[in-house]
């Protein structure tokens, strides 16, 4: 249904630093499948799917949807898709249902069937009690919710969202989550984006991880999990440690019989996250510790998660990876470049 | 939220293809109706925008009541002199707004939105913009007309009032159309509102809106007579006259003299050429 090939961005001018925000980006997302798109802030996600709904033009590569060029006709591939922006554009002055209208005329529904349509989903998304209030009025989840409505308004084919539970109550989020759903069982395609594991877990079909403007790794969440092998162990050797500690117990193990890797997590006060061959080897790193009159404050075990898929992907926890560009990104410069 | 329904499916390609003119005709439509509600909500624009020539018409106005007769060309009152010239500085400063929702539009991502909906034309924001800033421009312009009256200023016979109309939209046009421009060019609105800001009174005081060339020194009459605004000015000043002919002279400029006919092809020029200059920022920007 969708099909993005090596598809290369570059943001940059001559004053700022040039970024490469895509780079041989390329995936492919099957008809009725709710896909994901993994990945920290900074990996790229926005970038690609600002392309995909033809906001940005690529400066390498191809964008296909159900089959049309989105750069040779644009028009065409905006019919059939939904966009849910990660920051929802809103006019404060209209009311919600004045948006609605306002977007069916955008997308020349005739104005029965938009009114109908328009009914119907602030039906199913129960926004009735408030659609008629200015938006300026709205909290953060019924401005989503709006921005769903405006989404689906036309009955697109794919639907396409752009983080679309971050600033969510666990309510709002398991509602969108339903729709989502629903909409996947309907028929209709939905890629999303999201820096939350336990989302694209629970939701994804199939999932992409996307770091540096690259696809890691790609496939149902089940095979990724199953394809990764071994146990995990999680060690805390206190609370919070400290470099220095965690590199002193990290080589301890590393040469302990059954252990495959052992990697720092910085991101979560120091602790390590070990793979091991089987639930066995537990039981010898205890006494490793014991021996070396090493504490040990908590000590895991689990079978492979979404989170050991990310870290065996790009070396790091997504949180880490996370914790590593929040100092770097400028919330200025980003606004900038989404701005036309 | 409710279950599952039938709502949720994809549908099929639209049955019917709507023809281009009544598609690009839909989202104009809407759009133009967006900004006019805005308005209708927060009014304070139209407001501000006929209240400030306002004052300007009667403190000015009053400031020269007393002007000795027989001081203005044609031995007019000043009160009708200004009201020309009020008369185009109100369509003027709405024109020179007109960027402001589209720039608000940019930086607030709504822009965004607009460009992911398949609309059959691009033009049809702009066409929006035209729309919606040259009825206000017109209706506030009207508002200072009656006002004028009101105050023994005088009105426009049905010829004249033709040509005041058709004055005010060319000179609305051409105005709009650097508004619009800027609006693209600039990054925020902070530097939006400061060029309108620093554009507006110069451009009123650099032209005859408040005297006549007569009055000024070489220099400012040389700007003053290439000052678009002195072309919309003078042709609704002869029209106020009562007696109009497209072919008196109505400014004695520096450079030679130039009658109503001249003066609106200057500014039909104008209007045309500025879109077309402002074009390829537009295409680039929005496509």
């Amino acid at each position: 249904m969708i099909e993005l090939q090596h598809l290369s961005k570059r943001y940059g001018s001559r004053k700022s630093q040039p970024v490469q925000a895509l780079d041989d980006l390329s995936l492919s997302v099957p008809q009725g499948a709710l896909y994901g798109l993994l990945g920290p802030n900074g990996a790229g996600k926005t970038t690609a799917l600002r392309i995909l709904c033809t906001l940005l033009a690529p400066d390498a590569g191809t964008v296909r949807v159900n089959g049309l060029d989105a750069l040779a006709d644009p028009r065409a591939v905006r019919r059939q898709l939904g966009y849910v922006a990660q920051e929802v554009a809103i006019d404060k002055i209209l009311s919600g249902r004045e948006l609605l209208g306002l977007q069916g005329d955008l997308y020349h529904l005739p104005s029965s069937n938009r009114d109908r349509r328009i009914a119907e989903l602030i039906e199913l998304l129960g926004m009735d009690d408030w659609i008629d209030r200015r938006c300026g009025t709205y909290s953060g989840g019924m401005r989503r919710r709006l921005d769903l409505a405006a989404g689906l308004l036309h009955s697109p084919r794919v639907l396409v969202l752009d983080e679309p539970t971050v600033g969510l109550d666990i309510e709002s989020r398991s509602a969108i989550w339903q729709v989502l759903r629903q909409l996947r069982d309907q028929g209709t395609t939905v890629l999303l984006s999201s820096h939350y594991l336990e989302e694209v877990d629970a939701l994804a079909d199939r999932l992409a991880i996307i770091e540096s403007g690259r696809v890691i790794a790609e496939g149902p969440p089940a095979e990724l999990k199953a394809a990764l092998g071994g146990d995990r162990v999680t060690l805390r050797v206190r609370e919070f440690s400290d470099a220095a500690e965690a590199s002193k117990v990290q080589q301890l193990l590393q040469s302990c019989e059954g252990v495959r890797q052992v990697v720092v997590n910085r991101a979560q006060g120091y602790s390590l996250n070990l793979v091991v061959e089987n639930e066995g080897v537990v039981e010898r790193l205890r006494r490793q510790l014991e021996e070396a009159r090493l504490p040990v404050f908590a000590l895991a075990q689990s079978r492979p998660s979404l989170d050991d898929v990310y870290l065996q992907a790009t070396g790091r926890t997504l949180m880490d990876a996370e914790l590593s560009v929040a100092g770097l990104r400028d919330p200025k410069a980003e606004r900038k470049q989404s701005m036309r | 939220m409710t279950s599952a329904t039938p709502s949720l499916s994809p549908t099929a390609e639209a049955q019917r293809e709507p023809s281009a003119f009544a598609e690009i005709r839909q989202e104009t439509l809407a759009l133009t109706r967006r900004l006019f509600v805005q308005l209708a909500r927060r009014p304070s624009t139209l407001v501000a925008g006929v209240l400030q020539p306002l004052i300007w018409l009667i403190l000015f106005g009053a400031l020269f009541a007393k002007a000795p007769e027989g001081l203005l060309p044609g031995g007019m009152s000043y009160g009708r002199f200004l009201g020309a010239g009020v008369i185009v500085f109100t369509a003027f400063s709405a024109a020179l707004n007109a960027g402001l929702p589209v720039m608000f539009d940019r930086e607030f991502g709504f822009l965004n939105r607009l460009l992911v909906a398949p609309l059959r034309s691009r033009s049809s924001i702009v066409l929006a913009s035209v729309l919606y800033i040259t009825s206000l421009s017109l209706i506030q312009s009207l508002a200072i007309m009656v006002t004028a009256a009101l105050l023994g200023y005088g009105w426009p016979g049905g010829l004249g009032l033709l040509v005041v109309l058709v004055t005010l939209l060319l000179l609305v046009f051409a105005v709009t159309a650097v508004s619009l421009g800027l609006a693209f060019a600039l990054p925020g609105h902070i530097e939006l509102i400061a060029v309108i800001f620093v554009a507006n009174l110069p451009l009123l005081f650099a032209s005859t809106a408040l005297a006549p060339i007569s009055f000024m020194p070489a220099w400012l009459g040389w700007l003053a007579s290439l000052n678009p605004l002195t072309f919309a000015i003078e042709p609704i000043r002869a029209a106020y006259a009562g007696t109009f002919s497209f072919t008196e002279v109505v400014l004695q400029a520096p450079y030679g003299s130039l009658n109503a006919a001249t003066c609106l092809a200057i500014l039909a020029a104008l209007a045309v050429g500025l879109f077309l200059a402002i074009r390829p920022l537009l295409d680039r920007k929005l496509t």
